[in-house]
């Protein structure tokens, strides 16, 4: 008997829900296989694909959204030992998967932390609510592979922003497979999307693009790229977070800050009256 | 007819210096390059007074002597304390809130009625609110032991001169920060006479310095490397100009800039409301208003009804003196801000949109305009996209719910909407989808310090007043 | 005037003959949000009215009150004293205008009717079984008829406010026009009592009912229950008439009744009529006052006006 040929995995980019190959035709090898090599079109055709996606997203219900993202937990569960074989450490695919557990659970409580009636100074009923900003672009961390990307979406998302992510250009293939339970969580398409390749390539087409609403520096460790990134988003006044530093602890608690500062505080106010 | 005879309020409560210097150190200095401009009365164009001009060794003057207050004085101290020194200031607000109340209206040429009605009562409510932060930041919901940033430079505009002042003075120096503000070239002096009150209060020197100059003196500010964090409130593209100045720093940053409101019109709405409304939203302070409700959008069912009660409604408004305590309207801010209206409101009509102005006799000398509306604007129209700041109405039509919220959401601004109904479940639907940080609902520019108030996309972001507001000025 | 506006008229004319159409009107008429009326109310009353314009502000609220007395203890003589008042309310400044009318029951109609004749002054009656209107019609109607053959020119009914509360329109309706009818010349003032209609979405349906009825003014209120005139009130019955004109051509009069005591509070009304209605209706045939003491207060601030000094009740006649 002959030893079975395995069949190997192409790693694709995840856009609108679909797995294209990148519209350039172009991959990179990294970690022993070929990746797909995301072009300024991807970046773009990628945020079309999230601001699509954003009326439905932002609009289901915090129940809703809080249940993709338990199941998005559960997906992993299930795929532990595929991430282990990419060389995650096992650890640190349970503590990607207790985050997504953690954040799961914000989707109908941080608006009522956020938010609340406001007792101004008048016969007025006045009620401040946080919404989703809109498109938001993440640079991952390069490391740790997934926890680090599960850090960085799961806040952006639970709140009903959609993401472009750029994944980790030297380890690209956690995002893929992240992709790919994402892709089994019912997470409709287009609420994250990532793009594998070079940052310079993608990144700066997102920090510029005008429909996109914020964008998340955490993995940019050049702090010359980081600036000229922040310079760029700030013609059309994106809301930017900063690079992570160096010695960021993933395993820390993440706080509320990532969620807040991709939100937005929406006031209503309405007299009383008879 | 029964006309009103001229009633002034007195201006003699103001006493004001030929000059100021810059406030440093809590105490009055003379500017190190010596440059000085003066400030005039919009309404007469008269000279109010002679104002340094902060160079750049003024800037970073003041920027140490914030620092040192920071680290020596105002950090360290009980938050108990610090409350007390706002307490204290919101007090001497109160107490000499008729003539402040003068001084901006001389200065910046708002009427009297808005200066003592709304801009005074709401200063010292702002201070009084976030007083009581001061010794509670643990309980914020910031975590267990949030910290202060450090030093705040702070860049306000003319329309609310002390308002703007206290929005960012006070949640600042709750949080434990120092600051450097810079006012508006236009209006420097209520900020002075503030600075007079910081004396009074004895609050320790350096905790609060107020540079006066123009924009570079602003630029120098946002742009000192001994800056922890700047707010600013102005136009979008300066706005964004300090965007790019604080990329790559550790400068935390709050922006509340431009806006293009849509106050939308239901065929159900309370009419006569409405109009108040409509009025209120664009034609208070002269619509130097960032929020101000300049997009009318009207149900084409009752748009014709609307507007003839409108127009009733403007011919009965009193442009004139701004220390009148009759007058609804007063001067414009400066010639630059009149030219710029002017520039805008010829290219509506230019751009074939029809021009309506009550009659109104309007003084000689000073800057005025009368307040105006455009009808037949489409969205195509620049009166209709862009920002004018000043009380000029564009009036579009609409015909449905879903079409009323595409048009209100259709612009590059965010910072506010009006809906006018009297539905329910349509306001909160309507809320839902309206992409702005402020929703008047059944009323219109409504301001609280209680209440957050910011904008969406190139509104700008970051959120004044209420929790929210803190959290600009803490490390979080 | 327009085609819409003529058939306005007319449909305007047929409502009274359907209960479901003018219920279906009624509350098809615009609401009022009780938060931004009471705010406009307010700003106005901010209005700074000095020097020659509270000179003439002065004149004209006496012009415009309607001397009012409505009391169980009213006697020929009480009556006759403030009919006296009511020509001559300063004796000793000629200059002084008269009050617009003497508002009394319709048993002191005659004796107030034998000093006012000839005057200028109107002649007001309560009827319909004032205050609370809860009498059968018939006697409500005699009521009516009898003050007018005594001489009086205005008559100030009540509204069932039961029935219009209950949403009975059309009986509303019917004896408004009844009780018009039995006013012959004599205008009719018809009292909504507004401290009863609770909200000023009733306010303004029970203005236009009244308006539509052929009411020749509004009025907010008898003074009998607690809550009489309020700014806010009165400026959504200026509004019902402003619109009322519009839509029909008829202009109707308005009176705020009870609660108004001095000059500043008359000033504010005066203000209000201005920014609201405009000048059309700051005269005595289209606006009055129902006060009692606020008269003298007018006295004292126009005396204040004339002299310089500030006047004390002892000087002006008590009645």
């Amino acid at each position: 008997m002959s030893e079975r040929v395995a069949v190997r995995k192409t790693y694709k980019l995840f856009i609108g829900g679909k797995f294209p190959r990148s519209e350039s035709g172009r991959s990179y090898l990294v970690q022993d296989s070929n990746v797909s090599l995301a072009s300024r079109k991807d970046a773009r055709d990628a945020v079309v694909a999230a601001r699509a996606a954003v009326k439905g997203w932002a609009g289901a219900t915090a129940y809703n959204r809080g249940q993709i993202l338990y199941r998005v937990a559960e997906m992993l569960e299930g795929r532990r030992e595929q991430f282990v074989a990419l060389g995650v450490p096992a650890d640190e695919v349970d503590a990607a998967i207790d985050r997504w557990v953690w954040y799961a659970g914000w989707s109908d409580k941080l608006p009522q932390v956020y938010g609340g009636a406001n007792p101004v100074a008048g016969p007025y009923f006045n009620l401040s609510a946080p919404e989703p900003t809109g498109v938001v672009a993440v640079v991952a961390p390069e490391a740790p592979a997934l926890l680090g990307l599960v850090s960085v979406i799961a806040p952006a998302i639970v709140t009903g922003n959609t993401v472009v992510v750029a994944a980790s250009p030297a380890a690209p293939l956690a995002a893929v497979t992240l992709a790919e339970v994402l892709a089994t969580s019912d997470l409709p398409g287009g609420v994250v999307n990532i793009l594998t390749g070079k940052l310079t390539e993608t990144v700066p087409t997102l920090a510029s693009h005008m429909d996109v609403n914020a964008i998340d520096l955490t993995g940019v460790t050049d702090a010359e790229l980081a600036t000229e990134l922040e310079v760029k988003a700030a013609e059309n006044l994106k809301r930017v977070l900063r690079p992570a530093p160096a010695d960021h602890d993933w395993s820390a608690d993440p706080g509320v800050t990532r969620m807040t500062v991709l939100l937005e505080t929406k006031t209503v106010w309405h007299p009383k009256g008879v | 007819m029964f006309e009103y005879a001229p009633a002034p309020e007195s201006r003699a409560i103001v006493d004001l210096r030929p000059s100021y210097g810059l406030f440093v150190d809590g105490e009055f200095v003379d500017p190190t390059d010596g440059g000085s401009f003066k400030s005039i009365n919009p309404a007469s164009e008269e000279v109010l007074a002679e104002v340094a001009e902060g160079g750049s060794a003024d800037v970073d003057r003041a920027v140490r002597a914030a620092r040192r207050a920071y680290e020596q004085v105002w950090g360290p101290m009980p938050g108990r304390d610090r409350a007390k020194y706002l307490f204290r200031i919101a007090r001497l607000i109160q107490e000499r809130s008729r003539e402040l109340a003068v001084l901006e209206s001389l200065d910046n040429g708002k009427p009297i009625r808005e200066s003592r009605d709304v801009d005074l009562p709401l200063v010292a409510a702002h201070f009084f609110y976030y007083a009581g932060w001061a010794d509670k930041l643990e309980h914020a919901g910031f975590g267990a032991n949030p910290k202060a940033l450090g030093v705040a430079a702070q860049v306000i505009p003319w329309n609310f001169p002390l308002l703007m002042l206290a929005w960012k003075i006070a949640p600042a120096l709750a949080a434990g920060n120092t600051v450097v503000l810079k006012p508006a070239e236009t209006t420097p002096l209520t900020a002075l006479l503030f600075a007079e009150i910081c004396q009074q209060a004895d609050l320790p020197a350096g905790v609060v310095n107020i540079v006066t100059g123009a924009g570079e003196t602003g630029r120098t500010l946002v742009e000192h490397p001994g800056v922890d964090k700047v707010a600013f409130t102005g136009s979008t593209g300066v706005g964004k100009a300090i965007a790019r100045a604080v990329a790559g720093t550790r400068k935390k940053l709050t922006l509340e800039l431009g806006g293009k409101a849509a106050n939308i019109v239901f065929d159900d709405a309370p009419v006569d409301q409405a109009v108040e409304g409509i009025v209120n939203g664009i034609f208070f302070n002269q619509g130097h208003v960032c929020c101000a409700g300049s997009r009318l959008l009207v149900q084409e069912s009752v748009a014709e009804q609307v507007l003839e009660s409108l127009k009733r409604r403007m011919a009965r408004l009193r442009v004139g003196d701004p220390l009148d305590k009759n007058t609804d309207i007063g001067a414009i801010n400066s010639a630059a801000q009149l030219a710029r209206i002017t520039e805008l409101s010829d290219a509506g009509a230019a751009e074939g949109a029809e021009r309506w102005s009550p009659a109104c006799e309007l003084p000689e000398r000073g800057f005025w305009f009368a307040p105006t509306i455009f009808t037949g604007v489409t969205q195509a129209h620049r009166i209709a996209r862009e920002e004018i700041f000043g009380p000029v109405l564009s009036v579009l039509t609409f015909r449905t719910p879903a079409e009323a919220v595409e048009k209100a959401n259709n612009t590059p601004y965010g910072l506010s909407a009006g809906i006018w109904t009297d539905k329910g479940s349509r306001i909160l639907w309507m809320a839902d989808r309206l992409r702005a940080g402020v929703v008047w609902a059944n009323t219109f520019n409504k301001f609280d310090p209680t209440s957050p108030f910011g904008g969406y996309k190139e509104s700008g972001y970051g959120r004044e007043g209420g929790r929210q507001g803190l959290e600009a000025y803490l490390n979080v | 005037m327009t085609a819409t506006a003529t058939s306005a008229r007319s449909d305007l004319s047929e409502l009274g003959r359907s209960e479901t159409a003018l219920r279906t009107f009624l509350h098809g008429l615009p609401g009022v949000d009780q938060v931004g009326a009471e705010q406009r109310a307010a700003q106005l009353g901010t209005r700074s009215i000095k020097t020659t314009a509270k000179a003439e502000a002065i004149d004209l609220a006496i012009r415009m009150v309607d001397l009012t007395t409505l009391e169980g203890a009213d006697t020929p003589g009480k009556v006759r004293a403030l009919a006296a008042k009511a020509l001559r309310p300063d004796p000793a400044d000629p200059s002084c205008p008269h009050v617009g009318a003497v508002c009394v029951y319709p048993a002191m109609v005659p004796y107030v009717a034998e000093v006012l004749a000839g005057s200028g002054v109107h002649l007001a009656s309560v009827a319909t079984a004032f205050p609370s209107g809860q009498a059968p019609l018939e006697i409500k109607l005699t009521d009516v008829r009898a003050a007018v053959e005594a001489g009086a020119d205005e008559i100030d009914m009540v509204i069932n406010r039961g029935a219009f509360l209950a949403g009975r329109y059309s009986e509303v309706y019917d004896e408004i026009v009844a009780t018009k009818e039995a006013c012959g010349d004599a205008h009719l003032k018809v009292i909504l009592e507004t401290g009863e209609l609770a909200t000023y979405d009733n306010v303004r349906r029970a203005s236009w009912l009244a308006m539509l009825a052929g009411g020749d003014f509004i009025k907010t209120s008898t003074g009998k229950v607690p809550v009489a005139a309020t700014l806010p009130v009165t400026l959504v019955m200026l509004e019902a008439v402003r619109d009322f004109r519009a839509a029909t051509g008829r202009q109707v009069g308005v009176k705020p009744a009870g609660g108004i005591k001095n000059t500043k509070d008359a000033i504010k009304y005066l203000v209000m009529v201005n920014e609201t209605v405009g000048p059309d209706w700051l005269d005595p045939d289209w606006f009055r006052f129902g006060a009692s003491s606020l008269l003298n207060d007018l006295l004292m601030q126009r005396t204040k006006l004339t002299t310089g000094v500030y006047a004390g009740p002892d000087y002006f006649t008590l009645d």
